[in-house]
Formats: structure tokens, C-alpha cells, sequence
């Protein structure tokens, strides 16, 4: 049934001799639903993808698929298949054979066989590729040979390391596109590892965020985006404002925060779990922070609209100006030294030049804007 | 951009060339010339040879008696690289899987016995073989204990030496590293995730190697079994030394011409069927090589 846990990792540890490549990890993923397995390089998730395939055992812990435990089931007897991220298409097979190679070690008669090749290739848009050898084809289009190859197996789970990372910008934004219809098309489960925050929060009904073999946080994109669960998620899921900071008020309905640089405490429209005094994390969006030009004749901060008058804003100087064409990203230094990035998308066609490098500006947020993290 | 030194300093890169070019026109094709033109000659006197361009030593050289011997020199040379085929894959499969170290240590331990003279190795395997020697002084042994007290007769010992087996036994021993290095150097070279992707899809491991590795690694096999066959159509001590009187293979006969028969022309004529046979060995492998090579560059 979409929705119910269709593959289980249930305390699953990997280690290579002494180094612990994946680190207890307990993780489901639902029926149907697009997953992504995202982190830095040598976080453990290219191992975790491979244990799901069986390319790798665990050293403890179980993975179950549809309830039954293939922990010790070999990869070819694993209802799954996976798009290698070198694509791996058999180079000395034209592209039907490759297509129908996981049919023909299964048995599958010569007619079945042909009829089900040619509807995988119309799947991946490749129809009449039959007859071509891999090294006509260009990356993009051994890539749908690989998910052509996978797909055809109907398999209940579909792997894919990397799918995106080999292909050039412009590609990987329509084969983006592509792979969340697709998938919406043949309703197989997809998990997913990237490195690429930007795709995983494309691609993903869910990301599972990891570091040195720990999961971080499993959520949907935008909850990982702006309810991150520690400093490491809020860091690596775009780009963010870090602030460190002392609970001074805490009450049901707002809570105050005194960072070090800023004059009065950081005004929060909900209440915080903690006692007064300990130290946490604020985390503020470049984009959640707005600019306002400052006026030496009447220095009135502007109101930031839920926090109380001179709360949630604090002047100080453009150091830095990085124009994005849709947006532009703004270094302000404050009193103390410390920098504030803030994001201001470029509505017109002409007011690039409003805020200049040099310039003192006020930065103002909403009191809902930040996110508190106590790790 | 390989060429690029000898573009630049013309003159140095001659001078290089001209020792190691001078070293292979004198002993190497002088020496081939001189014995290719003995093939056309005749014996005048014990010493002397005079080049009459005569194809008579050609023509007894394909006598029913010399042919038959070519015959067997080629079975056995078949039979050889068949058996280190054989023996020789899981070989090359299990030092391509292993671990960087172990990998290291079985490579050195196949390349180990080129290190030792071939003469040596070849009376150390008669001492092994030989009637009284350690197979047979452990089967004897063995007999004693278990077949003798349930009333079997005295221990026969295994003809395991001065035949065509101990011939076959000293090839592919000889051999069998020279099929296992190319097949490791092809294998190796193997992109692993092909493999992955077989397994992946449904295969086992044998309809993998089957499937995928052997048809992958086909130009490292064609160049294994050309790398043992041609030496080992030319064995000269695994015969010699291990075989009987009826296990001589061609090399042998060549031998006998120049030195006991002095029939020098004669051994020159069947030298040169030898190696006209592997030229026509060689020529298949590029014509093959080059059948894949164009294959590969239809893209």
C-alpha cells in the first residue's frame, strides 16, 4: 500500500576495518514515495545504497524489503536495481541487449522479452535506440538506457547513486523534471544518494541527511529547509546565517535571545524548551533577512513587523555584493565585525544599484524567521 | 604529444636509436637471415653449406614422419594452453578481487618462478615425478597403510615420468604464468560497477563471468593463449627432459638436426615452419584486434 514502510534499516552498521562508514542508522522508507539519501562525501550514504542492493553486508543490524529480511540475500535475488552512477550500460551489447539483460538471465521468452525492451525504451524516450551500441549514445542517453535496463525488471525499488551528477547544468535540470514524472508514472519507489542539496530538495518526497555515518534528520525538503534539526543540517541545506546565542526570556508565547554584536535581545514569536541562560544556536536565511536603507537624519530603525519597536534589527555596513542575476547576496558587516549575509531578489530591472557596496544599511527580520537549534 | 622530444631534438633521438637498431640487425636478424637462407641449402661437406635454393629440405620437413610430429608439437601446445586456460582464470579472477596486499603477494608468487633457471625447475619436477621420487614415495606410502592391510598386493609405482603426461605436466607448469598475466592485466582493467550491474540485474556469478567478464576480457584472453601456445610449441626441456622416447615434440627434432644429424639446412627448414606457423598465429590476433579496435571507433 503507497504510504506503508516498504524498505527498513533497522540499527544497521557498516564498518571497514576500524572505520565506521555507517553508524546505526535506523531509517524507513514509504511505498512509492521519491527518497533521497543526501550529505557530504564519505557520509556513509553511497554504503548505506549498497547494502540496500547487496554489494555490501552490514557488520550489524537487519534491512528489510516489503517485511522480509534480505540481509543476507545476495543482489541478484533482491527485488530492487539500481542506475549506476557511471551508468555501468555493458559496453560490448547494443542498447536492446542491455535493456534486456536482467529479462534474459531471468528467462524471460524472446517475445515477452522484445515487447517489454520496446515499452521500457518509449518509457525513457529512446524508442528506435534499439539497434545502437553504447558508445554512439551520449551520457544523457546511456543514462536512460541504465533506467530503462533497471525500470524493465520491474523492480518494487529503484536505486539510483548520483543519477544527476555526470550530466551538465542544463541537462540536469530537464532530466530533473524527467525523473520526478517518471517516477510519478511507473509509482516505483526511488531512493536516491546526491551530495547536491539542490537536487535531493528537487527530487525528494523525503531527504535523509547524514554525516560521518549518523543520521542527521529525515524530513521533507522544506521542513529540513526550515525546521533543521542541528547546526550541520541548517549549514548544509543551503546557505545560512549561524548565530551563537543565551536564552534570556522564555515564555509559552515568545522567548528572547542575547547574541554577542547585536544591541538588544532577538525577539522569537514562540517559546523555546530550555532555562534561561543556556547557550544555543540561532539560525537566520540570507533570504529572510530584509535591507533597509539607513538614514543619518532620523535613524529610527524600520518597524520588522511582529517584533516589538527596536527589536530583530541592527545596522551596518555592505562589505560585499555578489549579483546572481535573480537575486543578489549582500555581506554586511555589523558594529562588532561579524558578517550577516541577506538575500534580496532582484524584482526590477534597474534598482541592482540601490544598495551599495559601502553603504550602511538596517538588516530587519520577522520574529518567525529564525530557527532555534540547541545542537 | 608523445612524439614531441624526438621533434625537437632530431639528432639525439637518432643517436639513441642507432645501438639498440645495431644490436637487433646483427644478432638478431642477421643470425635469422643466415639460418632462413640455410633452409634453401644443402650439406657439401661436414662444414659446409652451400645455398642451392632448393626446396627439398621443405619438402622432407612435410614427410608423413616430420608432419606427424608437428602435429602432436601443435596438440600438445593446444592441449597446454587449454589446461592453463582452465586453471589459469579463477587464477587471474581471484588475484584481480583481492585485496591490494594480497593482490601484490600472488602476483610475485606467479611471477616467482621466472625468477629460477628453467633447467632447474625442469629436474626439480623429474625429481617430483620420477619412480622413486615424492608423489610416488607418498602414494607408496599411502598404499601401505590403507590398501595393503585390506589385501591389496604390493605398491605398483605411477608411470608419471618419461611419457606424454610428465611432457603436459612440465608445459603447463612452464606456461601457466605466461596465461595468467594477461588475463590478470585484463581483468584488472575491468570496470567493476559492469559486474555490479550484472549481479544487479538478476545474474549469478557464473552467467556474469559468462556474459560479461569473459566477452570484456576477450582481447586479454586471445593474447593469453597466443603468449602460451607459441612457447609452448616450441618446448624444447619439458620434452626433452621429462618425455619418453615416443613424447618428442618438434623442438626436439630441430635440435637433433643441428647437433647429433649436422644436417644444419635441414633444422633451419623446420625452424622456419615453426615460425611461419607463428607468424600466421600472430596475423589472426591483429586481424582480430583490429576487427574490435574498428568496432570500438564506429562511435
Amino acid at each position: 500500500m503507497k504510504g506503508d514502510a516498504i524498505i527498513c534499516f533497522d540499527g544497521v552498521t557498516k564498518r571497514y576495518g576500524k572505520v565506521l562508514a555507517v553508524d546505526n542508522v535506523s531509517l524507513e522508507v514509504r511505498e512509492g514515495e521519491f527518497f533521497a539519501l543526501l550529505g557530504p562525501s564519505g557520509c556513509g550514504k553511497t554504503t548505506l545504497l549498497r547494502m540496500l542492493a547487496g554489494f555490501e553486508v552490514p557488520s550489524e543490524g537487519r534491512i528489510l524489503i516489503d517485511g522480509q529480511d534480505v540481509t543476507a540475500v545476495p543482489p541478484n535475488r533482491r527485488p530492487v536495481n539500481m542506475v549506476f552512477q557511471n551508468y555501468a550500460v555493458f559496453p560490448h551489447m547494443s542498447v536492446a541487449d542491455n535493456v534486456g539483460y536482467g529479462l534474459k538471465v531471468d528467462g524471460v521468452g524472446a517475445a515477452e522479452r522484445a515487447a517489454r525492451v520496446a515499452e521500457a525504451l518509449a518509457l525513457v524516450k529512446l524508442d528506435n535506440f534499439g539497434d545502437r551500441r553504447p558508445d554512439q549514445l551520449s551520457g544523457g542517453q546511456r543514462q536512460r538506457v541504465a533506467l530503462a535496463r533497471a525500470l524493465v525488471k520491474r523492480p518494487r525499488v529503484l536505486l539510483l547513486d548520483e543519477p544527476l551528477s555526470a550530466l551538465d547544468a542544463k541537462l540536469r535540470e530537464a532530466m530533473r523534471t524527467e525523473l520526478c514524472q517518471l517516477q510519478a508514472k511507473v509509482g516505483i519507489t526511488f531512493v536516491m544518494v546526491t551530495h547536491d542539496q539542490d537536487e535531493a530538495l528537487a527530487l525528494a518526497d523525503r531527504c535523509a541527511v547524514m554525516q560521518r555515518g549518523l543520521l542527521q534528520q529525515v524530513a521533507s525538503p522544506s521542513d529540513l529547509y526550515e525546521f533543521p534539526a542541528s547546526r550541520f543540517v541548517a549549514d548544509f541545506i543551503g546557505s545560512v546565517n549561524l548565530l551563537e546565542g543565551r536564552l534570556v526570556v522564555d515564555e509559552p508565547d515568545h522567548a528572547e535571545i542575547a547574541v554577542a554584536g547585536i544591541a538588544e535581545p532577538l525577539f522569537l514569536d514562540h517559546g523555546v524548551t530550555g532555562a534561561a541562560g543556556t547557550s544555543l544556536w540561532v539560525a537566520l536565511r540570507p533570504e529572510k533577512i530584509e535591507l533597509h536603507k539607513y538614514d543619518p537624519a532620523s535613524p529610527a530603525p524600520p518597524h520588522p513587523g511582529d517584533a516589538p519597536p527596536g527589536r530583530n534589527v541592527v545596522a551596518g555596513t555592505i562589505r560585499h555584493v555578489a549579483y546572481l542575476g535573480s537575486e543578489s547576496l549582500y555581506e554586511v558587516e555589523l558594529g562588532d565585525g561579524q558578517r550577516l549575509k541577506a538575500l534580496r531578489s532582484n524584482l526590477t530591472r534597474w534598482d541592482q544599484e540601490d544598495f551599495a557596496l559601502g553603504e550602511a544599511v538596517w538588516l530587519a527580520w520577522h520574529a518567525c524567521s529564525p530557527a532555534v537549534l540547541l545542537t | 604529444m608523445k612524439e614531441q622530444p624526438a621533434r625537437s631534438a632530431p639528432l639525439l633521438f637518432t643517436l639513441l636509436a642507432v645501438p639498440p637498431l645495431a644490436w637487433l640487425l646483427l644478432l638478431f636478424a642477421a643470425p635469422l637471415a643466415v639460418i632462413w637462407g640455410y633452409s634453401f641449402g644443402e650439406n657439401r661437406t661436414l662444414i659446409d653449406i652451400a645455398i642451392t635454393g632448393s626446396w627439398a629440405n621443405y619438402a622432407r620437413a612435410l614427410k608423413p614422419l616430420y608432419l606427424a610430429i608437428l602435429l602432436k608439437s601443435l596438440l600438445f601446445a593446444g592441449i597446454t594452453t587449454a589446461i592453463c586456460f582452465i586453471v589459469g582464470l579463477p587464477v587471474a579472477l581471484s588475484i584481480a578481487f583481492a585485496g591490494p596486499r594480497a593482490r601484490l603477494a600472488l602476483l610475485v608468487a606467479i611471477m616467482l618462478p621466472f625468477w629460477t633457471n628453467l633447467l632447474i625447475r625442469t629436474y626439480a619436477l623429474m625429481a617430483i615425478l620420477r619412480t622413486e621420487g615424492q608423489i610416488n614415495s607418498l602414494a607408496g606410502a599411502l598404499w601401505g597403510t590403507v590398501a595393503v592391510p585390506l589385501g591389496a598386493g604390493p605398491f605398483e609405482p605411477l608411470p608419471l615420468i618419461n611419457n606424454n603426461f610428465a611432457v603436459l605436466v612440465g608445459l603447463v607448469y612452464v606456461h601457466l604464468p605466461f596465461m595468467v598475466l594477461p588475463l590478470y592485466a585484463a581483468l584488472d582493467r575491468l570496470d567493476r560497477s559492469l559486474i555490479e550491474a550484472s549481479l544487479d540485474l538478476g545474474a549469478g556469478h557464473l552467467a556474469t563471468l559468462w556474459r560479461v567478464v569473459v566477452p570484456l576480457a576477450l582481447p586479454g584472453i586471445v593474447s593469453g593463449i597466443i603468449i602460451t601456445f607459441i612457447p609452448a610449441l616450441g618446448a624444447y626441456l619439458a620434452p626433452d627432459l621429462l618425455g619418453g622416447t615416443n613424447s618428442q615434440m618438434i623442438a626436439n627434432i630441430i635440435e637433433r638436426q643441428f647437433r647429433s644429424a649436422n644436417d644444419w639446412p635441414f633444422g633451419a627448414a623446420l625452424s622456419f615452419l615453426l615460425m611461419y606457423l607463428t607468424f600466421i598465429a600472430l596475423a589472426v590476433q591483429a586481424l582480430a584486434q583490429r576487427r574490435s579496435a574498428a568496432r570500438e571507433a564506429q562511435g
